[in-house]
């Protein structure tokens, strides 16, 4: 019994490991999101879960906000504009010695002007004569920073830099990409199983060949025919309906093999009945296998849609980069190289991208594992 | 175009497809008498019926690209004159083109192993802990993201700053740490492809993991009970009994991992765009489908090497079709 325990926690420990492994990289994306722009610059999204100390520069507003009072010009001012709770340890006013002062003491310039902090970030700087300087003086402070998070990047991405938009594109490209295969392909798989045809055993073959082609194969060929297409009509050889159309294609032969094997596994006698009565094949489709079919067709729809949303080259290679088609995972990638510094940006993008696909897995896992278990092959 | 025109001509391209179907079948219906000498002519309608859209949709995306590309890889740049095999001698002699096979080598080598073998392990240990459902979820989770998504998660890891800087990037933060100089991960050759891959085993051992955990539940429980109270320990009745059991399914999954590797671009067309030694060959052609004003003759050259590794697995999968259909 103790050898049993013993190896119990070895393996919780192990799978704990595994666990963690697995989910730091997003947990840290996450958090990054929602951190301070400024902040997720310059220090570790782990820091900002505790509270921390941070080192800061301020310049002092200059002569146009001082105010006489009495014998001092004074000028006044908050070292935070949005003080998320911070708290000032010490300052200092050279770059030498940042942590000269105390809260309460008086720094004293070399102009002998006077500053003194309180720890929410007020500052009052007085002199006894006028200040002349466009631009205030300097200070450093060093303050107790406790966690802090904001929604401020999410506003920024969705509206400033075009995210949003293209989060509306990906759905325009990936709710038709998914809903024509299933479609076509259902009464595909239907024929396929309940039909008795010339040359159906080869279709099937075909279809089964058609799993593990890779797309690659497809690209030139069909972008040629857009091409062509486009030049002959006088339309854009780029566009949402070509891109449906490439993800029907690409989609058909997994969303057909899963269909055909699910209708498989129903019972022949209910067909056979249904047809006595004189059901003609497609009141059968509408009135028994669809509804039977519903699990299925979740599973299906789910694989699909995942894979429509987060791919890359289809939308790379059949829609043009502008604001209006551009999808979600290529504007990523623009960002990559536009904005490779700006974290918040890139962090917040890229979450943005994974609510719906994290939503998908979150509220329907059972139908997507089933899926996937039911034998996803794709090329 | 604005979102009004946008979801207007999704719905109207969602509805097209299902009035055909139903318009089509309800004439048939309405038309199509079912007395029993009639039944076979409007069977064959019907089968033309069902199976039209998907058949051209396969002949024009699938069937004639496949042989078009194979054409295309015997012309020059445009298409138009026949070269021979000078693309392929082309292909032969590159440097880019050698290096984006060995690297495709590489991928093949270790991210199906070790997502199949991570896949395994964490199944086997999930199976046996009350918890053990939630920790399948969070390392499935990666499944769903997109590869560029896992990219920007992953750039940020690997995010490099210089000696003296706060690294903000968790691997350089732990280097640092413990004593070491940063490093620029994405940038060393070799070992960069390994940084790659890792993600890659991050998202595909979710997929293993679900097949396993599926696959485990059919082995009897008293079989692995018997062992254990012959004394078998926990390691050994996972090299006696499980891995023999799951075979099929190790064989399953090393090959649906490895048709998904083959075609890998997204991640390093996103986190090094092929640079510092990084490129393969999906990358190489997305390349040549542009460089230059486009090149259909390299490109299908490089479509057509990364078809001739899904060959053996094509043959593979068309035997066993076979042998099912026998049954």
């Amino acid at each position: 019994m103790k050898k049993i325990t013993y190896s119990s926690i070895l393996s919780q420990l192990l799978l704990l490991i595994f666990v963690i492994i697995w989910i730091i990289p997003t947990f840290g994306l996450f958090i990054s999101s929602l951190r301070d722009k400024d902040l997720l610059a310059i220090s570790g999204w782990w820091t900002s879960l505790t509270t921390t100390e941070v080192n800061e520069i301020y310049r002092m507003s200059g002569m146009e906000s001082q105010i006489q009072e009495k014998d001092y010009f004074i000028i006044k001012g908050k070292i935070f504009e949005k003080n998320p709770g911070k708290k000032i340890q010490s300052f200092g006013i050279t770059s030498k010695k940042i942590n000269e002062f105390q809260i309460g003491e008086t720094a004293i310039f070399k102009d002998k002007s006077e500053v003194t902090i309180d720890e929410n970030g007020n500052y009052l700087w007085k002199s006894l004569t006028e200040f002349t300087k466009k631009k205030g003086k300097r200070i450093f402070t060093t303050s107790l920073s406790p966690p802090s998070f904001t929604f401020d990047n999410y506003r920024e991405v969705l509206f400033k830099e075009g995210i949003g938009r293209a989060f509306i594109n990906t759905l325009a490209v990936a709710l038709p990409s998914t809903l024509i295969p299933l479609i076509i392909c259902s009464f595909f798989a239907y024929a396929l199983t309940w039909m008795k045809f010339f040359g159906r055993d080869t279709l099937l073959a075909i279809i089964i060949a058609s799993l593990v082609v890779p797309l690659q194969m497809s690209l030139i060929p069909i972008l040629t025919i857009y091409n062509d297409f486009g030049a002959l009509f006088g339309v854009a050889a780029k566009s949402y309906p070509g891109v449906w159309m490439a993800h029907t294609g690409f989609g058909l032969a997994s969303t057909t093999f899963l269909l055909r094997n699910f209708l498989k596994s129903l019972p022949n006698e209910m067909m056979e009945a249904a047809k006595v009565d004189g059901a003609s094949h497609y009141d059968i489709f509408l009135k028994i296998i669809l509804p039977l079919s519903i699990p299925a067709f979740a599973s299906i729809f789910i694989l699909q849609f995942l894979w429509c949303w987060n791919d890359l080259l289809v939308g790379l290679v059949f829609l043009d980069q502008v604001p209006s088609e551009i999808i979600l995972t290529a504007k990523l990638k623009e960002l990559l190289g536009s904005r490779g510094e700006n974290w918040e940006i890139l962090t917040t993008g890229a979450f943005v991208s994974m609510t719906v696909p994290l939503f998908i897995f979150f509220a329907l896992q059972r139908y997507f594992i089933r899926g996937l278990v039911a034998g996803s092959v794709k090329g | 175009m604005s979102l009004l025109n946008l979801s207007f001509i999704v719905f109207l391209g969602v509805l097209l497809f299902i009035s055909y179907f139903h318009i089509s079948n309800f004439v048939l219906d309405k038309y199509g008498e079912r007395t029993n000498n009639r039944y076979r002519f409007e069977n064959s309608f019907r089968v033309i019926i069902f199976i039209l859209p998907a058949f051209i949709v396969l002949f024009i995306f699938i069937l004639y690209p496949v042989f078009e590309t194979v054409r295309l890889s015997f012309y020059d740049k445009f298409g138009r004159e026949f070269v021979g095999l000078y693309n392929y001698k082309w292909a032969i002699n590159d440097p880019e083109f050698r290096r984006s096979i060995l690297n495709n080598l590489g991928w093949l080598l270790i991210v199906p192993t070790l997502s199949t073998f991570f896949g395994l392990v964490i199944a086997n240990l999930a199976d046996r802990i009350w918890w053990g459902s939630i920790a399948k979820s969070i390392i499935f989770m990666p499944m769903a993201i997109s590869f560029v998504g896992a990219g920007v998660i992953w750039k940020f890891i690997y995010e490099y700053r210089g000696p003296g800087d706060t690294q903000i990037g968790l691997l350089n933060a732990i280097i640092v740490s413990f004593g070491y100089e940063p490093q620029a991960w994405l940038t060393i050759p070799l070992w960069n492809n390994v940084f790659l891959m890792a993600i890659m085993i991050w998202i595909q051992t979710g997929l293993a993991l679900v097949i396993f955990s599926a696959a485990l539940r059919s082995i009897p429980k008293e079989m692995i009970e018997a062992s254990r109270i012959d004394g078998a320990s926990e390691l050994k009745i996972f090299f006696s009994i499980i891995i023999p059991y799951l075979e099929q399914t190790i064989l399953v999954i090393w090959t649906l991992i490895t048709i998904i590797v083959l075609r890998i671009f997204d991640i390093i067309f996103a986190m090094t765009n092929g640079e510092w030694q990084t490129g393969v060959l999906a990358n190489l052609m997305y390349d040549w489908m542009f460089r230059g004003g486009g090149d259909s003759g390299r490109g299908s050259v490089l479509a057509i090497v990364i078809m001739i590794g899904v060959i053996p697995i094509l043959a593979w999968n068309l035997y066993k079709h076979r042998q099912e259909q026998k049954i």
